[in-house]
């Protein structure tokens, strides 16, 4: 459980590092969006042997990370955490593949070790973007994005009050959770108790439910969330998206890490 | 299971976020259509609570470990099926964005797979008919259990096919699908006794909130045949689309082949040799009747004739050029926090 709490209290991190205020903070979400599904796309489009051409993308997360001060520290914890699948079903890969490609110093190195290296690079780099999106942006700013781009309102809507009461269920949780161990001397939970506990839990969510629409009908809610902060993409949104993907598309044809590889190895010899 | 962008490629990847996109357009439509916006509040909060209850655990008896709830069958037989993938879909864009499960790109099939089989294939072809039009104990527990293994088993093979679609793992076929259906029956039996236990208890103490959402008929003109037709279509279109811009560039092992038997000035010495193996390597490649085995094992096969013409040179170069990268990465990274935090410090 220990665990868990420690994973919404790194929710709470997420929010805290997005209502920071900095240059990449107060660019329109939109553009910070778009510029980051870009790098999705490039990232993922490459075949699955490559490693080399898909270092120099690192520059896009770390990028973000420093124009939006956050701690490189916090995101390599989170990108460790997610990692079990992509390692999981990438580790067959060198089971499988068995394809010598590369030799080094006279050692073959299999086609499946190159390739599960590059799924854990990918891995790392699209991991980092989102969180680093998340993190520069904020997510009712990713949301009000998500809404100017079309995406539709029921669903927008949906996601902000998500957000808004995941907080104060997870604690409700906690403490009937809590409730309940120091009460029964380290005994498991029967599958009866469980129904009865989330049952608990579901219906006071229910009564709560009823409570927040009331509130909201109150202050006069029809469907929509207001924003406060006009959007404006401006001069700086465009600059800020037609930089980032046409950056992209020239580290997708030039391989910039065989190149910086090449040279310095020319002035060694 | 969910998705992970590393897994996966633009065109499957795209192909998915426009059936779900199109699904999303749907649900929100339908819920529009409704016109009760008390139901708006009561998706938030039960999407929360499908969140929040993943911290409880029962104990699996004589297995020692824990099981929980899922999410996506219990939020149907809550909220109906479209509410519940407008709930289900946020539970999973909020764990994309905050915990990196999944990922941007996948999110499409990670709410296609989680989302769509639960709530509109699992809910109202199983669940419903078996047990929320006459509930009984026996009903609601035999209904719980088989959707949620059908809709687990369901999501599962989606992970499975586009996984494989995307050829960036080398597993075959067979052996995925052995892996991946048995875990997800343990976990749909898990999941469909967690969601008997909360319906069964909220049934007895509050009938009515079952059966107001089982009697709930969808209303408007929009017929989900329509809908799907529409979106088989977009899916289709979309892939197409990414993969032709995917191959625009060359394959990945033409490319590398290119790059390596390609750049003489790298390799200056062995240019003859190099050249005259490149030119074995088209000839072999051309020879019509090669009796290649297809698909994978073609590349494979291929990468065995090409890999002793791989200068060694040019991938030691990649090698090298990306751990020079990365370093440099982190050093101009650390370079610029420690002068930003001089000056920060310099005007306190």
């Amino acid at each position: 459980m220990s665990a868990i709490e420690s994973q919404f209290f790194a929710l709470g991190e997420t929010d805290r590092l997005a209502r920071q205020d900095t240059p990449l903070h107060r660019l329109d979400g939109r553009a910070k969006l778009l510029a980051t599904l870009a790098f999705l796309v490039t990232v993922v489009s490459f075949d699955r042997y490559e490693l080399s051409a898909l270092t120099p993308f690192v520059v896009f997360p770390v990028a973000l990370c420093l124009g939006g001060n956050v701690p490189g520290r916090w995101l390599w914890r989170k990108i460790l955490f997610a990692a079990p699948f992509a390692v999981l079903i990438g580790i067959f890969n060198p089971l499988l593949d068995r394809q010598p490609l590369l030799m080094i110093g006279g050692l073959p190195i299999s086609g499946g070790w190159i390739s599960f290296a590059s799924i854990l690079l990918r891995f790392t780099l699209t991991v980092a973007a989102a969180l680093a999106l998340t993190a520069v942006t904020g997510f009712n700013n990713v949301c009000l994005a998500l809404r100017r781009l079309g995406v539709p309102r029921a669903f927008v809507v949906q996601l902000l009050l998500l957000h808004r009461y995941l907080f104060v269920l997870v604690e409700e949780t906690m403490s009937l959770v809590r409730a309940r161990a120091l009460r029964s001397c380290g005994r498991g939970t029967s599958l009866r108790e469980f129904g009865s506990l989330t049952g608990h839990l579901l219906l006071r969510t229910l009564d709560r439910a009823q409570r927040v629409h009331q509130a909201m009908s109150c202050r006069g809610f029809a469907g929509a969330m207001p924003a406060l902060r006009p959007a404006r993409f401006g001069g700086r949104e465009i600059v800020f998206v037609l930089g980032w993907t046409s950056l992209f598309v020239a580290l997708r044809w030039v391989n910039v890490s065989r190149w910086l590889g090449a040279t310095v190895l020319g002035w060694w010899s | 299971m969910h998705m992970a962008d590393a897994l996966l490629s633009p065109a499957v990847g795209g192909a998915m976020w426009a059936a779900t996109a199109g699904l999303i357009v749907y649900s929100s439509r339908k819920l529009t259509l409704e016109a009760d916006d008390k139901k708006i509040p009561l998706m938030g909060v039960t999407a929360a609570f499908v969140f929040a209850a993943q911290m409880i655990n029962f104990t699996i008896p004589a297995t020692g470990s824990s099981g929980h709830l899922g999410g996506g069958l219990i939020l149907a037989v809550l909220l109906g099926p479209h509410a519940a993938f407008l709930a289900m879909a946020s539970v999973l864009t909020v764990q994309a964005l905050f915990f990196a499960d999944g990922g941007l790109l996948a999110l499409g099939c990670n709410i296609f797979n989680l989302g769509f089989f639960s709530c509109f294939v699992a809910y109202p072809l199983i669940f419903k008919p078996l047990a929320a039009a006459n509930p009984t104990q026996g009903r609601i527990v035999g209904g719980s259990l088989l959707a949620a293994v059908v809709g687990l088993q369901l999501g599962a093979f989606g992970v499975v096919l586009e996984t494989l679609l995307s050829g960036i793992t080398a597993l075959p076929f067979s052996s995925f699908v052995l892996l991946m259906q048995p875990i997800h029956l343990a976990i749909g039996i898990v999941e469909g006794l967690t969601t008997a236990a909360v319906v069964l208890f909220v049934w007895q103490a509050r009938p009515e909130i079952v059966a107001a959402a089982a009697q709930a008929k969808p209303v408007g003109p929009l017929s989900l045949r329509k809908v799907l037709v529409g979106l088989a279509a977009a899916t289709v279109l979309t892939g197409v689309v990414f993969s032709w811009f995917a191959s625009g560039q060359p394959d990945g092992l033409e490319w590398s082949m290119f790059k390596t038997s390609g750049r003489e000035e790298l390799a200056a010495p062995a240019a003859g040799v190099h050249e005259s193996l490149a030119g074995v390597q088209e000839k072999t490649a051309l020879l019509p009747d090669y009796g290649f085995p297809a698909g994978e094992e073609e590349g494979a096969a291929e990468e065995a004739e090409a890999w002793p013409a791989v200068s060694a040179g040019t991938s030691v170069a990649g090698l090298v050029g990306s751990l020079l990268t990365l370093t440099l990465a982190v050093l101009a990274a650390l370079a610029l926090r420690r002068r930003r935090a001089a000056v920060v410090a310099g005007t306190r």
